[in-house]
């Protein structure tokens, strides 16, 4: 791209503006392609990615409604456009059977429990960094509890089972001290208690990001205004700082709501052997183990659309609400 | 934030406003328990895992399974990883599938970001739309599959480079910072007839330093992590990526139903070969997040709050 060849470009705009009279104000098409066809251009490869494997899968949930069979042609395509159509045969399928109903159970339980033991506890740390004054203590808490969050699930569930499985630390200390150990990683009572402490070690670190970078926007004044007003400590964060942090709350309030249906596959597919179905099954690992596990593609098909619809719901609902609450959500007017 | 910290020089430690209460003994003793847990809690698993992976036989089986407390240094476990075999191949599959995804979707991200980040221009609300939509609406996973092993794709680590090669979240940080830039400067820019091409390598890429570094990071540790894509779309042991390799050291033989995660290994691996997997599969991460974790807030707040 040679810098003349575009000047030359800009220069024959201004005196030639694509030859035919505009309608409206706009510039022509032709003018306006020539001005951003280099725009186009960078935006073309992340489209053309996003076309085949986001808008392509998205179109493809159509086979929720067909009864997909994948042999009776020799690529998806062809076996899509041979495959019979059933209506919402697989719906009624899936909302009589008793496994998935077990799986939706078990992933609200599962969203519930870690709204209430996981969701405030960034905001707690957050709260308690800030409060920090020296910032090197700070800087090197903050380096150390974001980490975990770039571990994969595997490194995670790896960590736990060394800590705490069968042959763990934890395991291997109690038989020392002559107890009967604990298999904290195969329980399937205390599953939804362990999958929250996973998620907090992966993620409260790395939650109080954004929270701290609101704290650091609350006005100092106000502060010293409640102080001089005789306001204690907790009375200032209750009427100073929650106040400040609300509009973040209520924003990861709604995202998390839209993906209540959306527990974390990796964590409950990992697990699902070491506890049991019964324990783990959520509707991400119903999905899997019903489709590309199984071939029933179908199936698993009208399951995930199931999902995905809910958590469409869910989130325009959550935004509507927040809205009413005279609060931004996630989008406002665009 | 942390790094203007950092570069604070001594002695300029900030006070305590003077209208604020000295804190309680209580308060603070509860403040440095809770926040030192938290930080053992990261550092001992990390700690324990290194010292057994470096741990002899002896002193792995004195200590009944994993070692606390170093005897010496051993590093046969490492030894027997490179000699060749499951771990090694598939550390190198690791780094060709991170190495490669993570340029190519920087790339990708980059070039797009840019692209979408000047209103006016053609297409611009429909492509923004079309750009953002993936957001809420994920990819379901039944037809991703079968579009993914219908372009022929399984079995190459194409799999696991090309879907995630552009991520909705990154390229909304990206093109945030593109718009923070001030318009004078890419605007001069043009006047002096500068292509878009050249404004985005010359004018504004130098000053998206920590936002490129950021965003890179984020695309290398996700590369780096591919496990649930490597279960579908890779079935031959020999294409397996680290992640998955560590699931069959590490977890597979935890229960006695084995979802079929053979690797071909067939002696169990000892207690330091598991430890030294896993220390080889968070070194990378480890190695890399300390040069980065200084840009976190100004690359990913600015881009993020500010788009």
């Amino acid at each position: 791209m040679s810098s003349t060849e575009t000047t030359v470009r800009a220069g024959s705009d201004q005196i030639r503006p694509g030859g035919a009279t505009p309608r409206r104000r706009r510039l022509p098409l032709r003018t306006r392609l020539r001005r951003d066809w280099q725009l186009l251009a960078m935006i073309a490869p992340g489209f053309v990615i996003l076309l085949i494997f986001s808008y392509l899968p998205i179109l493809g949930n159509v086979i929720a409604f067909q009864d997909y069979n994948p042999y009776v042609g020799s690529n998806p395509l062809e076996a899509f456009v041979k495959s019979n159509w059933i209506g919402f045969g697989q719906f009624q399928l899936l909302f009589a059977d008793p496994a998935f109903w077990h799986a939706f159970r078990n992933t609200l339980a599962i969203t519930a429990f870690q709204l209430v033991f996981f969701f405030p506890l960034p905001i707690l740390l957050a709260i308690v960094l800030h409060s920090l004054l020296s910032s090197r203590l700070r800087g090197f808490i903050q380096t150390v509890v974001y980490l975990p969050h770039f571990f994969s699930w595997v490194l995670v569930v790896s960590f736990f089972v060394a800590m705490l499985g069968g042959a763990g630390l934890l395991a291997q200390t109690m038989r020392e001290a002559g107890m009967e150990p604990w298999n904290v990683m195969t329980n399937p009572d205390t599953f939804i208690l362990l999958v929250t402490v996973e998620a907090v070690w992966k993620d409260v670190g790395w939650g109080t990001i954004v929270f701290l970078a609101a704290l650091s926007t609350i006005d100092q004044n106000l502060y010293e205004a409640a102080a001089a007003d005789g306001a204690g400590r907790w009375r200032r964060l209750w009427h100073i700082t929650l106040p400040g942090l609300r509009p973040v709350i209520v924003l990861l309030l709604i995202l998390r709501l839209g993906d209540a249906l959306s527990v974390g596959f990796e964590q409950f597919l990992l697990q699902r052997d070491a506890v049991g179905r019964q324990a783990s099954e959520v509707l991400d690992t119903f999905v899997y183990h019903f489709s590309i596990a199984t071939g029933n593609y179908g199936y698993g098909a009208a399951a995930g659309l199931f999902k995905a619809a809910v958590g469409l719901c869910l989130i325009l609902a959550a935004n509507k609400v927040a809205h009413m609450l005279g609060e931004r959500g996630i989008y406002s007017r665009s | 934030m942390t790094a203007t910290f950092l570069r604070k020089p001594p002695g300029t430690r900030p006070r305590r406003p003077a209208w604020e209460e000295p804190p309680s003994p209580l308060g603070q003793g509860a403040k440095a328990v809770l926040l030192g847990l938290l930080v053992l809690s990261v550092l001992f698993p990390l700690w324990v895992i290194l010292v057994t992976s470096l741990s002899s036989r002896e002193t792995i089986a004195e200590a009944g399974g994993l070692v606390v407390i170093p005897k010496g240094i051993d590093t046969s476990a490492y030894a027997t990883i490179f000699a060749g075999g499951a771990v090694t191949r598939a550390l190198w599959i690791s780094t060709l599938v991170t190495v490669i995804g993570t340029i190519l979707a920087l790339t990708i991200t980059v070039l797009a970001a840019y692209g979408l980040s000047r209103p006016g221009s053609l297409g611009y609300r429909w492509l923004l739309a079309y750009f953002l939509l993936p957001f809420l609406i994920y990819p379901p996973l039944v037809p991703k599959y079968l579009v993914v092993t219908g372009l022929g794709l399984k079995d190459t680590i194409w799999a696991l480079i090309l879907p995630p090669a552009i991520s909705v979240f990154n390229l909304v940080v990206v093109r945030g910072f593109f718009q923070g830039i001030p318009s004078e400067l890419v605007d001069s820019a043009r006047i002096d007839g500068a292509s878009d091409f050249r404004t985005l390598t010359q004018i504004v890429l130098p000053l998206a330093r920590a936002v490129i570094a950021v965003v890179g990071l984020f695309y290398a540790v996700s590369y780096w992590n591919v496990w649930f894509d490597a279960l579908l779309f890779i079935d031959r042991n020999d294409m397996y990526p680290i992640q998955r390799v560590l699931q069959s050291y590490l977890l597979a033989g935890q229960a006695p139903t084995n979802s079929g995660a053979a690797t071909g290994v067939t002696m169990p691996p000892t207690e330091a070969i598991k430890m030294a997997v896993v220390v080889l599969t968070v070194t990378p991460i480890v190695a890399v997040y300390p040069f980065i974790q200084r840009h976190f807030v100004k690359g990913v707040l600015i881009g993020a709050i500010k788009g």
